[in-house]
């Protein structure tokens, strides 16, 4: 099956949800129209990123009974959509959180779990950690999502690998940092990262990244797909917001795995037998 | 090898995107300008030009009647280069007042009340110009604390604060900063004959090597020394660096209450746009 896969990379108004969900809709609308089957948006598209004490404040929940929901089911019946948000769970705690919606369903939802706070970071101050990281079944497919920080640890991608993922979707806000080589040093390290990982799973890996600035913070944008060979299939601009459309042979997973059966090969149980070792001695 | 180059071309687009971003989205199109004359100025006034266009720059000269005459004529060359506005107001009349008050003003106080003089004027015309005040504080001085509070540091956004002085020069290159204005020795021009590095007692090169290690890097004192900097040096780095933090923080605020502006109020000053 081919599926064609929309990565959009978008600039946000800091905390003014009504101003972001009109862009959001606007580009669904627009990659529905390009015929996009899925159009994955970046870390927090509803929002902004350096929220702050702003959190609670443009916290929604993801269902039909919100306002801003509503209209992103609605648009999901034409195309499936990653969003990015932040979510009030029902005790009130505020998550970074990433929804898959299609055909007017919330079919998955994913809260970001590894929260940075260090550096320019200072996520775990105002936000919520998510504990869980699960595979979900799509028209298209097993699908993982990843939001930003999550993908800096192997173990969030490994473990959707364990748990079916074939299609991993990764949503980014990440600064710009690095001015001495050829791109933002930042860019690279992602960019690696993200190769490495399609080629180590033999998976899809689609990576959206937001652009704009934030006072003086920098997003660079720089969407890319990479295929089940490590293969860069899609590659949007830098610094500039765009919607950069990818088409994926999910056939290749099929020829990839049949020339390189690391799926097959790997050994989970001996993961867990060792990590059960290893932290039973701490 | 301390290796300090950038990616000029890389460093140019972002600041360039920078000015506009945060000029343009608090409903503002132009941006004012202190131009002395000098590298930082510049380079500040010629990405603001690259970002908004020629006609919505404002390039301010505000000498005093000690300046160097090379500090007009250098800005003015840059104004006839880069084809922006540019105003001239001789400051002298207005701070003489002051300063002649007391007799035995010390140099600092002078040059103190130049400094914070031309950011009244930069923020006067800012209003009349419709424009926000482009800072040209690159991070050397802004670590070495050498600018005056509310004076040459004050500015709306600035887009040279996280290159070292060093760093601003290559960048003036790219950007086709006169040569005159590239090759003179760094001076605040308060009075006659003065020159930063004569004043700070050591050269940039030197400094923006030792501050990279430290700030950009993480390095600890002995790692400096292990990389060849003198211990009376980097001491006397890390204390002036550390002397002049309240030139890059707020004023405190006493809390008292139960919610405080800059303790637990926290929003980002793009909050909205």
């Amino acid at each position: 099956m081919k599926i064609r896969i929309a990565i959009a990379q978008i600039n946000t108004r800091l905390g003014d949800v009504p101003n972001n969900l009109e862009h959001n809709l606007s580009i669904a609308n627009q990659a529905r129209q390009e015929n996009a089957d899925i159009l994955v948006f970046p870390e927090l598209s509803l929002t902004g990123y350096s929220l702050q004490d702003l959190v609670p404040q443009v916290a929604i929940r993801p269902s039909e009974a919100d306002p801003t929901f509503k209209l992103l089911l609605q648009a999901s019946r034409g195309i499936d959509l990653v969003v990015g948000f932040v979510e009030e769970d029902a005790r009130h705690r505020f998550y970074i959180s990433a929804a898959y919606l299609s055909k007017g369903d919330v079919v998955h939802i994913h809260r970001k779990v590894h929260l940075p706070t260090y550096g320019i970071f200072d996520e775990k101050r105002f936000l919520a950690a998510g504990d869980t990281f699960r595979a979900f079944d799509t028209r298209f497919g097993r699908i993982g999502l990843l939001i930003c920080e999550d993908f800096w640890h192997v173990s969030s991608p490994y473990l959707l690998w364990q748990d079916g993922a074939d299609i991993f979707l990764l949503q980014s806000a990440s600064p710009g940092r690095g001015i001495t080589e050829e791109h933002i040093g930042s860019a690279d390290w992602v960019e690696t990262i993200n190769r490495s990982y399609s080629g180590l799973f033999t998976a899809f890996f689609a990576h959206s990244n937001r652009v704009g600035f934030e006072d003086g913070l920098y997003f660079w944008g720089g969407a890319t797909v990479y295929d089940p060979d490590g293969k860069l299939i899609a590659k949007g601009p830098y610094d500039q917001e765009a919607i950069t459309y990818a088409e994926v042979d999910l056939n290749q997973l099929h020829r990839t795995r049949a020339r390189l059966p690391l799926l097959r090969d790997e050994r989970p149980e001996i993961v867990l037998h060792e990590l059960g070792r290893i932290l039973k001695h701490d | 090898m301390i290796d300090l180059s950038i990616n000029c071309e890389l460093v140019k687009n972002i600041l360039v995107r920078f000015i506009k971003s945060e000029i343009t989205r608090t409903g503002y199109e132009h941006a004012v300008i202190n131009l002395s004359g000098g590298l930082d100025s510049a380079v500040s006034c010629a990405l603001a030009t690259e970002a908004l266009g020629s006609d919505n720059v404002l390039a301010i000269r505000l000498p005093y009647k000690t300046s160097s005459p090379d500090s007009l004529e250098h800005a003015q060359k840059l104004i006839d280069q880069l084809e922006i506005r540019s105003v001239t107001i001789p400051i002298t009349e207005m701070v003489d007042p002051l300063i002649n008050l007391f007799p035995e003003m010390s140099k600092t106080r002078k040059g103190n009340i130049m400094a914070r003089q031309r950011m009244i004027i930069a923020y006067d015309q800012s209003e009349e110009f419709h424009g926000l005040v482009v800072g040209t504080g690159n991070k050397t001085e802004i670590l070495l604390g050498y600018s005056t509070l509310y004076g040459d540091s004050a500015s709306a956004l600035n887009p040279i604060g996280d290159l070292y002085k060093t760093q601003v020069r290559q960048l003036a290159t790219e950007l086709g900063i006169p040569h005159e204005i590239i090759d003179k020795p760094p001076s605040a021009d308060l009075w006659v004959g003065q020159t930063d590095e004569g004043e700070l007692g050591f050269t940039y090169e030197k400094v923006d090597q030792l501050l990279y290690l430290l700030v950009d890097q993480r390095y600890q004192i002995q790692d400096c020394i292990q990389e060849g900097f003198e211990e009376v040096f980097i001491n006397m780095v890390v204390n002036r660096v550390k002397r002049f933090q309240f030139k890059r923080t707020l004023p405190p605020i006493a809390k008292i209450s139960s919610r405080t502006i800059g303790s637990d109020y926290l929003y980002f000053r793009d909050w909205g746009t």
